[in-house]
């Protein structure tokens, strides 16, 4: 097959650096940053989805093709999320008649 | 090569014109599984997302009940079970059948090391009260319905997550059998990287669960 072969100090590195990101998730938790725990701790793991997906699933190997469809999954989710939140917090808005 | 005909390998089918363009079919074919797959997660995130919202104070105080040590541990035991995955790929890609095993076994140990955490803290939750039905009870609320909504929450999305644990180990399981009997080569591993793609993806899932239920009101406390 035509994958190139990462070296293990590669995976090592990135394993390391998702232990550590793993460690700073569960230590900035306890910090008091109001809104944006929820940011932080969402970046983080978005860093760490990257990593996994890039390195550990060779996506960064992949043809364009398997990329494409790969963003394609996730705008679907985003679609999913944003579409329902902006039903579920907006509805209440606009008065409707006979209510 | 393109129209000719060719003997039929595992790592080229009949219907294929080259072994590249079969591999890339196997990869893509198993994206959009996976892709189905963050829908079927997806919902779930979706409906915790929205009653996190609706409900933030008593959302907030069931998900600090939940201990975030074991929560990292858990996280942790699955980045090592990602690593040693990712080792067993790379022994099938150099065609080690000795270090494919060795790694694939420590990826199952490590699996259900992790089940065997999650059964502890499940556990937990039963002796506490924590599992939503007509014994449950959470100390500092009078809105025991939104914080059961949090519990139900929890195990359906904990619950199915650990079923995806449990198939991956069953997959690893034949992988190891499979690579014992020799069946695969440098030439063609494909169900070892593809059974890779699915351990990382469940890895992928765990990263969210992790912070969105066990720490982001954790400041709170």
């Amino acid at each position: 097959m035509t994958h190139p072969i990462d070296s293990v100090k590669t995976y090592a590195w990135v394993w390391i650096i998702l232990l550590f990101l793993t460690a700073l998730t569960t230590a900035v938790a306890h910090v008091d940053l109001g809104a944006f725990s929820v940011v932080v701790a969402l970046t983080i793991a978005v860093v760490k989805m990257l990593l996994v997906a890039l390195f550990f699933m060779h996506l960064r190997h992949s043809n364009q093709l398997t990329k494409l469809v790969v963003l394609g999954g996730l705008l679907w989710l985003a679609l999913l999320i944003m579409l329902t939140l902006a039903d579920v917090f907006s509805r209440g808005w606009l008065g409707v008649p006979g209510r | 090569m393109a129209s000719e005909a060719h003997v039929e390998t595992l790592a080229l089918r009949e219907q294929f014109d080259t072994e590249a363009q079969q591999n890339d079919a196997s990869t893509l074919g198993m994206w959009v599984f996976l892709l189905t797959e963050i829908m079927f997660f997806g919902g779930l995130f979706m409906m915790y997302t929205v009653y996190r919202a609706v409900y933030p104070n008593v959302f907030g105080l069931a998900s600090s009940t939940l201990n975030e040590i074991i929560g990292a541990a858990n996280t942790a035991v699955l980045l090592c079970s990602s690593f040693t995955m990712v080792l067993a790929v790379r022994g099938a890609q150099l065609g080690k059948r000795r270090t494919v095993m060795l790694f694939l076994v420590l990826t199952i140990i490590l699996g259900l090391v992790f089940l065997g955490i999650k059964g502890f803290e499940w556990n937990q939750k039963f002796q506490e009260h924590h599992v939503p039905g007509p014994g449950f009870h959470l100390e500092g609320t009078a809105l025991q319905g939104q914080a059961q909504l949090f519990f139900s929450l929890y195990f359906a999305m904990t619950g199915l997550h650990a079923l995806h644990m449990v198939i991956g180990c069953g997959l690893m399981l034949y992988l190891l059998w499979k690579t014992y009997q020799g069946t695969y080569s440098p030439d063609y591993y494909t169900p070892i990287d593809m059974g890779g793609l699915y351990w990382h993806f469940v890895d992928i899932i765990w990263i969210f669960l992790f912070p969105l239920l066990y720490l982001i009101d954790r400041h709170l406390k």
